[in-house]
């Protein structure tokens, strides 16, 4: 059992210093400064085209910056061997596809990769991660069937389920939610706050909707044009001001009994 | 996959392999017995003079011409499956192929050129020269096909297919004018035109035999990042896989694996694509069994149908020739359900 949230370890897990980072010509990402701490579900919002997976990216190795420096706990990102990155870091990415027709299980296992030996086979309490994965995401009845045969929802589980049972030490969601039902997405983002909760594992996640982003996560970035806007604490940063700022929506936040968190309704501006 | 099911795949088809070459040898114009096949072969690898009782006509005949090219069919089978097998596991398009990616064509236009070359006084050792110009021949179609499918990021099975397609038909045109030009010397393109085996020599299997066992080694040493690759690249290198290296890697090695079998028996098409697509039907995707088995199958599928144009058809019929009639049916059979499910499931 992890210690209750306020006396958890903060340490520092990136930090970024002026980083640049541009597809060919099209600038994406600009004079980025940030520091990312344990200890508080991260979530990383903004606009169509801000920047937020290629921020991801960058945090997760996928991508190295043309200028600025990016460090992981306190070491910089190229000096970390993919391989072992892979034990700390798992990517749930937006769109989970299969393109031959492994079943789940085989899937699940693969999340066993930067931990295993090329040759090595599963070990007996491998196995029981896998299961135990697979039991956490409801899709343990799906286990044999080929992965290509289900539906969005439970393959983006596989997903979750594939990065659970490699044991990061922080999990990065892409917008891994995004084309789940509100019932499927709720329970996912459960699931992940739980597991973040209860076994410290750390989240950084890029979101859209920002009202589950609110019920979702306790720090939030804010980018807009490739540039941080505004980033802090959930409740200091989600206000009408920053809503307007960054997607130029007039917004109403509340605190909401029902959810108990806040709730974020909007509206064109009046001048549309 | 576990070491076991894996075993119980692997172990009979290679009795059954063992069992297929050992039969194919008594087959032909001359029959001789199955222990006869074993002690010539016995006799033979230990240097020993013939056993009394067997003909020495027998022995030579079982020896050094059957033999030779019993031995090459299984390997350029169990090549052109296992290249088939990483070709569509690397590009993630189930269509994929030695023969469909245009790259057999680049090494047979390779090796025709090897002729020519010589016919315009460029006296070059063919028992060397006739491999590299055919992997380079094959590098250089494949490069040029990659480039062309690459506008789409997601090497999407319709460009490259048609990116091969395209290739392959400027290549054969280019091998009709090395035709024109070999005149009196054509018979020789165009046996790598319709493939045969009927050439093969122990020289052959000396080149086809290393490159076979390493070729499938490195795939096999690669086949759980392969199975990896299947989720895609993003996700592939968040859980640790070079997918840049594996690519370069894997294509280099099945391009080569391609080419030297293009060396020795000429275009054979289909068997590459046909092979792993039944076995992922039997025995699912994964590579750790799939890239071994289709090394088996390719083998096993090449034996006989080169045992059948050998032996049992009055006619000897190139086995190009004869692959292409049966495994063409069979992609338009693929290409079509394809279409039907509207999926990439296979």
């Amino acid at each position: 059992m992890a210690p209750p949230l306020s006396e958890r370890n903060t340490g520092l897990l990136w930090s970024l210093r002026e980083v640049h980072f541009s597809y060919s010509d099209t600038p994406v990402l600009r004079d980025i400064d940030l520091e990312l701490r344990c200890g508080r579900c991260t979530g990383i919002l903004g606009p169509n085209g801000s920047g937020k997976t290629t921020l991801l990216d960058l945090l997760a190795g996928l991508q190295t910056p043309q200028s600025g420096t990016i460090e992981f706990q306190g070491r910089p990102m190229a000096a970390w061997p993919k391989k072992h990155l892979a034990r700390l870091l798992a990517l749930v990415p937006q769109d989970f596809m299969v393109r031959f027709g492994f079943s789940v299980r085989e899937v699940v296992e693969m999340g066993l990769h930067p931990h295993l030996h090329r040759f090595a086979t599963p070990s007996g309490a491998d196995r029981s991660l896998i299961d135990q994965a697979l039991a956490v995401t409801g899709i343990a009845p799906l286990a044999d069937r080929p992965v290509t045969r289900l539906s969005g929802g439970e393959k983006q589980r596989v997903a979750v389920a594939r990065a659970l049972a490699q044991r990061p030490t922080v999990l990065l969601l892409d917008e891994a939610t995004s084309n789940l039902d509100i019932h499927h997405s709720l329970e996912l983002l459960h699931l992940i706050r739980d597991r973040f909760e209860r076994q410290d594992m750390q989240v950084v996640a890029v979101m859209h909707d920002l009202n589950l982003a609110a019920f979702f996560c306790d720090h939030l970035i804010f980018l807009k044009e490739g540039r941080v806007i505004c980033q802090g604490p959930t409740d200091e940063v989600l206000t009408p001001a920053t809503i307007n700022a960054v997607y130029g929506v007039e917004a109403e936040v509340t605190a909401n009994a029902f959810t108990r968190c806040r709730q974020v309704s909007f509206r064109l501006p009046a001048s549309h | 996959m576990n070491r076991r099911t894996a075993a119980a795949w692997m172990l009979p088809l290679a009795a059954v392999l063992v069992f297929g070459v050992a039969l194919s040898a008594t087959l032909g114009y001359l029959d001789v017995s199955i222990p006869d096949v074993f002690a010539i072969l016995i006799a033979k690898l230990r240097g020993l003079d013939m056993p009394a009782g067997i003909d020495p006509v027998a022995a030579t005949v079982v020896a050094d011409v059957r033999m030779p090219r019993i031995l090459a069919a299984v390997l350029v089978g169990g090549l052109l499956g296992v290249s088939g097998a990483v070709f569509q596991a690397i590009l993630l398009n189930p269509l994929a192929d030695s023969y469909t990616l245009g790259i057999s064509t680049g090494a047979a236009f390779g090796a025709s050129l090897v002729i020519v070359l010589q016919i315009f006084g460029l006296a070059l050792p063919p028992g060397v020269t006739i491999p590299i110009f055919a992997f380079g021949g094959g590098a250089g179609t494949l490069a040029v096909v990659l480039f062309l499918a690459a506008g789409d990021r997601r090497l999407s099975s319709t460009s490259l297919i048609l990116a091969g397609v395209i290739v392959a038909a400027i290549l054969s045109a280019a091998i009709g004018f090395l035709k024109f030009l070999a005149d009196e010397q054509v018979g020789l393109i165009i046996f790598w035109l319709m493939g045969s085996l009927a050439g093969a020599s122990w020289a052959n299997i000396l080149l086809l035999a290393p490159t076979a066992l390493l070729g499938t080694l490195v795939a096999v040493y690669y086949s759980r990042d392969l199975n990896i690759m299947a989720t895609g690249d993003r996700a592939a290198t968040s859980l640790g896989v070079n997918t840049v290296r594996l690519r370069l890697v894997l294509l280099a090695v099945s391009t080569l694996m391609t080419a030297l079998a293009v060396s020795v028996s000429g275009i054979i098409g289909f068997v590459g694509l046909i092979v792993p697509h039944m076995l992922r039907h039997l025995i699912g995707p994964d590579n750790r069994l799939l890239i071994p088995l289709s090394f088996f199958t390719g083998g096993l599928l090449l034996l006989v149908a080169d045992t059948l144009t050998r032996a049992v058809l009055p006619v000897e019929v190139p086995i190009g020739v004869l692959t292409a009639l049966l495994g063409g049916p069979f992609f338009c059979f693929l290409f079509k359900r394809r279409q039907r499910n509207g999926t990439t499931a296979f």
